[in-house]
């Protein structure tokens, strides 16, 4: 499987545009599957869910949000250089 | 009817390892666990081998669904880990993973507490050997540190079933509930192990720390015979529920800061571990089934996973991700199966995780626990972020690293695709993992409503994570070590202890100093009197002293002659 010289070779994600149309068709799909919603009847385990059209949607987009941004402070609070516990005298 | 006792085989089999060689060592190592695997597809259910030792009633084998279910999937993790390992000509690391995964499948059969614990204790020491075995200063460390933590796990466990036993007569290994000291240190010992919230630092801490092949062996044992150990003893254990939650969540917020890529699996082992745990909390049929699909699809997904990222290891020397990217160029096939385990882990309809995990989340629906619920929810959405954007897009897509490695071997690209051909089945057919759970299955993981949310939550996660980054929010990749519960005792503790050195031996300094230096006082007036320029060392004349009598006789005289 060893291959040689593939620097000079493009790949299909190489291209940005490429990359942008994979972020388009995510969209996309978002959009389509919160419509989804209208066009069967719901099996609701909580109330919530009746009260917000694509109540699963919403809730993953903010607590997301919500992880990486903590996350990013934490790392104010508990990020020490990688040698911290100074035993990677080895690698 | 069985000859041997499940998982003995390995055990014993495992000390002949190092008198074969080559594709007769490897093709040897293979037949262990497909003739375990064999002749447990031929076992009848209930009690084996019955034996009395010291008046204590064991029973080493027990043999019933839950039990059979853990002992095929360890069987199966196994057999996938030996092949991934063919390559390997240490009979140290051969040894030590097949007694390891032997002493685990013993441990699902155990029948008592005892033959739990020599289980228990076997599959710490001969793991600890796989992390030894990558022969760096830190694994050794690591690995010390695994092993205290481990033994102290098997230890707790001794002596609640000794405690167990004086209250109850009876070493049995069913129900015990917390109920009493003895019962409550075996909740302990398994929390251990099941890497509960705060006594999970083992956990991240060794497993990156393993060889290539060893991690792949310990993601499939230790945890999820704790978790096995959890759903015989505890189920319906309230607490469980909260602390299987706390660990759904809290593990995220590190996987998503952590740069050493094996490190973020371990997190999201926890998390997974932290679902299994709700479910044996909530205790339901419904969750307990739950429970025992979730570490059989669990076991596969993350087997995968780590072996994707070992491969990526073994050919570029690295697995942090601030020097990886851009690897499915060379890599494909690797690619393509880390999609594959990312996308189980994920629960992604028609992958395995879909049909293992909803069955804990509509469990915890069903009891009306809404925070738990919600809680789920979140680590259901945000596994993307240790196991679909952490691994596979950093390693593989991301900014391209200029890497260009060769495709993993051939062993490799064989042990990966069987685990991720096996994802898939199970995604697809779901009936079949459903027909052989603990309990009767009344459950439809495809309606309608439940791939439609479920696809909702994830696709809305991928596009919080493709608008962080289009905004530059989403933190890169930093080389760091992030602060764990474990600095308590690899920073606090023995920086307390040192303080406490420190003013032990000034205490020390000072009474000494105090000591010497009144018996220098004593020893100056000492010579001050009776140096020999002492007053009371004088020597004086005959004649002075006659001076001194006749004085005294003469006063002696007076007084004498006054009082006549």
């Amino acid at each position: 499987m060893a291959r040689k010289n593939t620097d000079s070779k493009k790949y299909w994600l190489d291209n940005k545009k490429n990359v942008d149309k994979i972020w388009y068709s995510l969209v996309g799909i978002c959009v389509i599957s919160v419509l989804a919603d209208f066009f069967y009847h719901k099996h609701v385990t909580h109330p919530i869910e009746d009260l917000i059209v694509g109540m699963y949607a919403w809730y993953s987009f903010i607590v997301c949000v919500f992880l990486v941004l903590s996350a990013k402070l934490l790392r104010k609070i508990l990020m020490r250089s990688e040698n911290y516990y100074n035993e990677t005298n080895d690698d | 009817m069985i000859e041997l006792p499940p998982g003995i085989i390995l055990i014993l089999g495992a000390f002949l390892v190092p008198f074969l060689r080559g594709n007769v060592r490897n093709a040897y190592m293979l037949a262990l666990p497909l003739i375990g695997i064999w002749s447990l597809m031929t076992v009848t259910e209930g009690a084996h081998f019955a034996i009395g030792i010291f008046g204590y009633a064991l029973s080493p084998v027990r043999i019933d669904s839950l039990s059979l279910l853990f002992g095929y999937i360890f069987h199966i993790a196994a057999i996938i880990s030996i092949i991934y390992a063919f390559h390997i000509k240490d009979a140290v690391q051969q040894m030590a993973g097949l007694i390891y995964a032997g002493s685990a499948i013993g441990g699902a059969f155990a029948g008592d507490l005892i033959s739990l614990f020599v289980y228990w204790e076997g599959t710490a020491i001969a793991s600890v050997f796989l992390i030894w075995s990558s022969k760096t200063e830190n694994s050794y460390r690591a690995g010390m540190r695994y092993l205290i933590i481990q033994v102290g796990s098997g230890v707790l466990l001794l002596a609640g079933a000794i405690i167990h036993f004086k209250q109850t007569g009876s070493i049995a290994f069913d129900k015990l509930g917390l109920t009493g000291l003895g019962p409550t240190l075996i909740f302990i010992a398994f929390g251990i192990k099941a890497a509960f919230p705060l006594l999970h630092n083992w956990l991240t801490d060794s497993y990156p720390e393993a060889t290539i092949t060893g991690t792949v062996f310990l993601s499939a044992f230790t945890t999820k015979l704790a978790i096995y150990a959890l759903a015989r003893g505890f189920p319906g254990t309230e607490m469980l529920i909260w602390i299987g939650a706390l660990m759904t969540a809290f593990p995220i917020f590190y996987a998503v800061i952590e740069n050493d890529l094996r490190k973020v699996l371990a997190y999201s082992i926890n998390v997974q571990l932290g679902f299994m745990v709700v479910g044996v909390g909530i205790g339901t049929e419904l969750a307990l089934n739950g429970t025992a699909a979730h570490a059989f699809a669990h076991i596969l997904y993350k087997g995968l996973l780590f072996m994707c990222m070992g491969a990526v290891l073994f050919r570029t020397n690295t697995i942090k991700g601030s020097e990886l990217g851009g690897l499915y160029k060379t890599m494909p096939l690797t690619t393509v199966f880390c999609i594959i385990g990312a996308l189980s882990s994920a629960a992604f309809p028609l992958f395995s995780g879909f049909i293992s995990k909803s069955l804990i989340i509509s469990a915890s629906a069903h009891e009306g626990h809404w925070i738990v619920w919600a809680t789920l929810l979140f680590a259901s959405a945000a596994v993307l972020y240790h196991s679909g954007i952490k691994i596979p897009y950093f390693a593989f897509f991301a900014h391209d690293s200029g890497k260009r490695p060769e495709e993993a071997p051939k062993n490799m690209l064989i042990a990966m695709g069987t685990a991720a051909f096996l994802c898939v089945a199970i995604g697809v057919f779901p009936g079949w993992l459903y027909e052989i759970l603990p309990y009767n299955v009344d459950y439809v993981p495809y309606t309608t409503t439940h791939v439609v949310t479920q696809i909702q939550l994830l696709v809305f996660s991928a596009l919080a994570f493709g608008w962080l980054t289009r905004t530059g929010l989403f933190p890169p990749h930093l080389k760091s070590t992030n602060l764990d519960f474990d600095w308590f005792y690899r920073r606090l503790t023995p920086k307390i202890i040192k303080q406490i050195t420190i003013i032990l031996v000034m205490l020390d300094g000072t009474v000494r100093k105090i000591f010497i230096n009144s018996l220098n006082k004593l020893i100056t007036s000492m010579f001050q009197h009776h140096g020999p320029e002492g007053l009371l060392a004088r020597t004086s004349s005959v004649g002075g002293s006659v001076a001194v009598v006749v004085a005294l006789l003469a006063i002696l005289i007076i007084i004498f002659c006054t009082n006549l």
